[in-house]
Order: C-alpha cells, then structure tokens, then sequence
C-alpha cells in the first residue's frame, strides 16, 4: 500500500530525511518511535504533502502510484489522512460546516453520492458518541478555542468520518490525558480493518498498550535506525534511545 | 463560430484557466436601443435632463445650483488613489432604454431583453418577487423599468418607487428631505450628481410601519460612456422601520466608466433603517484595464431619538472605489452601524470607509471592517470617528481586519478620531494577518480543493459582516467573494 524507499528530504537546505526506507501493506499498524527532532513530523508532513518539503532523492509510492507528485487535496481524496500534532484553528468557519465539506469532497472523489444535511448530521451524531465529544464544538467555529483533548477528539472524528485507506496519526496520543488517551485508541482499534492501515508515530510506549501495532519502528537522526515487533517498544521505554547511536558507532 | 469551437476546445485542457475565464459572468451587454445625449456638460445638458424627466421648476434650479457649484471644485486627492484623469466633457450624461416613453404598467410589458438581462443576472424578476417576496424596483441605466409589490406597499401608506415618480408623484417629500443630509456642494461627486442624476429609489416609511418586506433595487450600467448618476433617497418617519437592499453589476468594457452615486437616508425618533449593498460592478481586466470608476457619496442621519442606521456592505467591484457611507448620530440615544467586506484583486483599488459624526448625548457607533487583498491590488479602510462636544456618555467601537493573499498586495488602514466630550469612549482594534500557508493546508489535506480552502478561509473572516445581510443576499455575497478571489492562491 504505502512504499518508501530511500527519501531523502531537506527543509531551507538542511537533510531532515537522510533514506528512509518503510514498506507498509494493508491491515498493518506501523508505529513510528524516536527522540525529538528526529524527523517524525517531516516525514508525516511529506507523506500529507504540505509544502516546504524538499525531497532530494528517493521516493514515496502508494497504492503503485508515485505520492508525491499529488497535491494534499488528490491524496486526501484517494485515501491518505494525517491527524494534526497541532490541528489548526479556522476562525468563523464553522466546525460541521467544514466537516460536511470535506466529507463530501471525498465523497465526490470516489463517485458516491454527496450527503445532504441530514444524513450528514445523523452520521455525525454517530460519529462523535464514539469519541465522546460534547456536541456543542460541532458548532463552534473550527478548533478555535477548544482545548487540547477537545482538538484531538476532533481530528479522530474526522477521521472516522473521512473513512481513509492509510490515517497517519502525528503524536495524536501526546498531551492526553488517560482517558482521552484510551478513548482515541478506541477510536483507532474501532477502524482498524483488513484493506485499512495505520502509521502511529508516538513518544509513549503506553499508546502502544491501547493501540497495539504489528510493526514498530525507530527514526534516529532522519533514518529508521531499527525496526522490530511490540517488544522494541517496550525496549526503548527501559532503555531510551541513547544506545541507538552507540549501535551505529559499533 | 470559430472563436466560440475554439473556446470550447480549449475550455478542458486547463480547469484553473477556464475558471478564471469566466471570472466576470455579468459581462455581457444588452443591444436595446438607447435615447443617449451626445457627450459633455454645461447648463444646457442639466436642463435637458430636467426637461426629458419633466421636472417641476424647483428641480431644474436645484440642478443648475448643484452645477454651477460643481464647476468651482476639484476632485478630492486625499485618498490612497491613483486615478487616471477623468474627462468629463466626453461623458454622456443621459441614456435611457427607447421603452421609456410607454413605461411599462405589469411585468408583461418589460421589454423581454431586459428581463433575459435580469435573468443573467440571477434574478428572475417574477420569481424573485413571488418566491421571496421582495419587491423589486430595478434601474436599467438610468429609467425604472418595472417595480412590482408596489399596491402591497401602499395598503401600508409606503412609498418606494423610482426618484423620477417621487419627483412627479411626491414633491413636497422630496422638496423637505432632498439634500438635507447630502448638500449639493458637500463634495466633488455629490455636486455632480445632484446637477445630472436621472435616476435612483425613494422610499418613504409613514410613522409606526414596520416594513413588510425588504426592498430591493439593482442597479446596472449598461450604456458604453454613459455615467451613471442614481440618487436615492430613503426617509423612515417616527417609530418605523425598513431594509433595503442594493445590488449592482456592469459589463466588460476596456475604457472606465464613471459611477458617481449619492445616498440620502434620514432616520425619524424610533425609526430604523437597514441598508445592504452588494457591488459588483465591473473590476477591470486583470492587467487592470477598464472597470468602473466608484465615486460614491452615502450618508444617513439620526434625526430623531433612539433612531438607528445600520450600513453593511460587500465590495468585490470596480476598479476604484471610493466610498464611505456615514452616520450622523443627531438624535439622543441613537446608532450607527458600519459592516463592511471590501476584496481587490489583480489592480483593484479601493478606498473605502465610514464616519460617524456624534452629536447628540448617548449614541452609539459600531464599526466592523474586513479588507482582503490579493495580487497587486491595493485596500484601503478610511473612518473618522467624531465626537461633539454635546456628545456626552457617547460610545464607539472599531475594528478593522485586514487579510492579505500573496506578497504584492497592499492594505492600509486610516482611523481618525476627534473627540471634543471628555465622557466619550472610543476604542480601536486593528488585525493584519497573511492567509495562513497552515490553514490552507489543513483544508486540503481533508480533500477540499485550494480554491475551496480560500473560499471557506475567506468567508469565516467575514463572517461577522455575512451575519448581517438579509439570507438571500448573504448567498449571493458569498459567491461573488469565492468568483472574485478565483486564482488568487496557487
């Protein structure tokens, strides 16, 4: 499904990406671990396709097609989403406003019939009882003013409404508190399905307790510098990364 | 033909081109034969126009008081133009659709190209009026051609119908209330009016009535090198109340055409006016050639206690505009409202504002400014904000927003205060900030498209002026917002 060999990517000059390789098949849920700075966010930045990101070499292949040359809007509507570290306030926007919009958007893209205000409200009313999220922020205008959990809540929703073949979740797990925290991984789990897969990048192995993952990989210095099961997880949680570049030196 | 295959051949091979092509969809003329006096001005043309409108006397000397005035001024240089001079000896100052000498008493009537003009327009004059219930007293150039719901109005004593029946119908109304708030010599534009407006709207609300629809009137310039010069005048007697709506559209032409309006609002104890404008007058193309010349002179006046004037208004025409639509609060206790929306784009530019002149003890003024420039167009908000020395416990609120699209687009923001009551309060807010690259991307990356992302960016930054139109007309303002910034971004 999602196929990256060797990227190489610079901001303003400098290497951020220095070959990444990550080969990811329907079904799977990846986590993607690593200190800060290591690039985690680039390379969920580069995958959604936000501008400012220079690739120098390598490339992304999704579904057999080169990811790159499309535009954020193309990959959204074939599938890709990205769940915001920092989800972004739209003043005067309202929020199911912006949430009808793009669902239909998506919609329009794969030939299903756009939903009209009401089958719209009812799906959403769905929707957020599964994140527990208080109704009232479908009207307020687009994350402005919510807080933390309440941001975070809302990209999950998004998500389930936007029903996407890869959702990568950027630290999505960071800033919750525990029960927040188990209540975006029901979310995750409840979408978790054969043709469907998952790249978690987290710094908290104990997201991985809720959200279990079949891969588990380390981004050291704009490489992957390991990969292994759940129990590289746990691994780093006792040993932290500083080993890591003693293993390369050696 | 050719050009017509050629078209549609091209129109696929790129979307983003095909959408900006049809950037201004109003740009069509209408091939109705015209009475048009030749080009210039002197005192013969302004009694020829009194003449063609069979005016009472006090008309005629009005006019010529208003011209010889005009003669002995100078345009204004103050505001942050640049303006191609303006030849006013080769403008025609009378155009007016042949059908006029038997006007038109039902729809049936109309000449059915006019009506097709409306329908280009996006309003069908008939379901306009019927579905939404709003009259409708639209200007063609410079007659009134159809006005509908007018018996419904008069069952409740109000009169709204063209300034030319005003003139014929109600001259003792317009005798008291013509240029009482607007004087003849106020400035350049006005003075120009006043000598050679042909047409425009009057309302008058009697005491206690409360409007039982919001009137409307749209305005088109259709005529090449004709000015156009409407006069409207609209009175609320005591404890009334009315909303009235302005749209206003021309076709594509490559030389400028010149738009010199005047609006006259006067406000009784208790009564309230609301008015609403949408322009949309020609732009101009996008290396800024042609476009409409908006030179326009709107006030209202508070006479009476408790009295409020509310003006909200979506700019997206003309290539200059020029334009602040005033309040003077006379009344105790009265308001004055300003919402405004102005959008230039490619060479737009627009100098636009308010000023609220208080006067009598406890008023109040609102204002809401919302400037949004893209390409190299340059967007200017202009307000005073007066307080008299009467004005005691008087109270205003500004706030001025500014969104920038691109890095070759200008915004500019002039508030000036003079306050003589040492009770007065008067607050200023003011906000520049770039369309956000994070924004945008947030938008797309849910699979909305770059020109859809802005359009909702766009229209969440104006909102607070959108919840101040009537609905209908907050629609069509959001369209013509999303036509005029296509190709902004990108």
């Amino acid at each position: 499904m999602l196929e990256i060999s060797d990227l190489h990517v610079a901001v303003d000059g400098d290497p951020i990406l220095k070959g990444v390789d990550l080969s990811v098949r329907p079904g799977e849920v990846h986590a993607v671990m690593g200190p800060n700075g290591s690039g985690k966010s680039s390379l969920c930045h580069v995958l959604a396709g936000r501008e400012g990101y220079e690739v120098t070499a390598g490339g992304v292949a999704y579904e057999g097609e080169d990811l790159l040359a499309l535009e954020p809007d193309d990959r959204a509507r074939r599938g890709i989403f990205l769940a915001f570290q920092y989800p972004v306030e739209i003043p005067g926007v309202n929020n199911a406003y912006f949430l009808k919009a793009a669902v239909n958007a998506v919609r329009r893209a794969r030939g299903d019939d756009e939903l009209d205000a009401i089958d719209f409200m009812q799906l959403m009313r769905e929707k957020v009882k599964l994140v527990d999220m208080d109704e009232g922020l479908l009207r307020r205008p687009l994350n402005e003013g919510f807080s933390g959990g309440e941001k975070k809540r809302n990209e999950i929703l998004q998500m389930m409404l936007l029903d996407p073949r890869l959702a990568i979740l950027d630290e999505t797990d960071s800033g919750l508190d525990i029960d927040a925290l188990r209540i975006v991984a029901d979310g995750v789990n409840a979408l978790r399905s054969p043709d469907r897969a998952f790249v978690v990048v987290t710094h908290h192995e104990r997201f991985l307790e809720y959200v279990v993952p079949d891969r588990v990989h380390v981004l050291y210095e704009g490489r992957i510098a390991r990969s292994g099961g759940r129990t590289l997880a746990r691994e780093l949680e006792e040993r932290g990364y500083g080993h890591l570049r003693q293993e390369r030196v050696a | 033909m050719t050009e017509s295959l050629q078209a549609a051949r091209e129109a696929p091979a790129n979307d983003i081109e095909s959408l900006i092509g049809r950037e201004y969809e109003q740009g069509f003329v209408t091939d109705i034969e015209s009475e048009t006096l030749p080009p210039g001005l002197d005192e013969e043309v302004v009694a020829r126009v009194s003449e063609i409108k069979r005016e009472p006397a006090f008309m005629l000397e009005w006019r010529l008081d208003a011209y010889r005035r005009w003669r002995e001024m100078r345009e204004p240089n103050w505001a942050s133009l640049a303006i191609t001079p303006i030849d006013y000896q080769a403008i025609s100052y009378y155009s007016a659709p042949k059908s006029k000498e038997d006007a038109p008493k039902s729809l049936d009537e109309v000449d059915p190209k006019l009506l097709e003009t409306y329908e280009k327009l996006g309003i069908p004059l008939e379901e306009r009026a019927v579905l939404a219930g709003v009259a409708v007293d639209a200007v063609f150039d410079s007659v009134s051609v159809a006005t509908t719901f007018k018996d419904r109005l008069a069952s409740e004593g109000i009169i709204f119908c063209s300034f030319s029946e005003a003139v014929q119908d109600h001259p003792e109304l317009v005798r008291g209330y013509l240029g009482s708030v607007v004087p003849r010599s106020d400035n350049f534009f006005a003075a120009l009016n006043s000598a050679v407006f042909t047409d425009g709207s009057f309302v008058y609300v009697p005491k206690g009535v409360r409007c039982p629809m919001e009137l409307s009137t749209y305005f088109r310039i259709n005529a090449a090198n004709t000015g156009q010069f409407e006069r409207t005048l609209i009175v609320a007697d005591e404890g009334s109340y009315v909303s009235y709506l302005e749209g206003c559209t021309a076709p594509m032409r490559d030389e400028n055409q010149l738009h010199a309006a005047v609006v006259e609002l006067v406000a009784l104890e208790g009564a309230t006016i609301k008015y609403s404008t949408v322009q949309n007058w020609y732009p101009g193309d996008e290396n800024g050639v042609g476009g409409i010349y908006n030179f326009v002179t709107k006030r209202g006046e508070c006479r009476g206690a408790r009295s409020k004037i509310s003006w909200t208004q979506v700019e997206t025409g003309s290539a200059i505009t020029w334009k602040y639509p005033s309040c003077v609060l006379r009344g105790d206790d009265s308001v004055g409202e300003f919402y405004s929306v102005a959008v230039t784009h490619h060479h737009q530019q627009a100098d636009t504002g308010t000023k609220m002149i208080h006067l009598g003890r406890n008023t109040r003024s609102n204002i809401v400014s919302k400037g949004i420039s893209a390409g190299r167009s340059r967007n200017a908000y202009r307000g005073l904000v007066q307080v008299g020395r009467g004005a005691s416990a008087a109270r205003n609120y500004t706030q001025c927003d500014s969104l920038l699209m691109g890095d070759r687009c200008a915004a500019h923001t002039f508030p000036y205060m003079e306050v003589k009551n040492p009770g007065a309060r008067v607050e200023h807010e003011a906000t520049t900030s770039k369309i956000g690259e994070d924004q945008l991307f947030y938008c797309m990356s849910r699979g909305l498209s770059a020109e859809d992302a802005v359009s909702m960016i766009v229209n969440g930054f104006c909102k607070d002026v959108f919840n101040e139109l009537p609905m209908e007309f907050a629609v069509e303002a959001r369209n013509l917002l999303n036509v005029s910034l296509e190709g902004a971004i990108g």
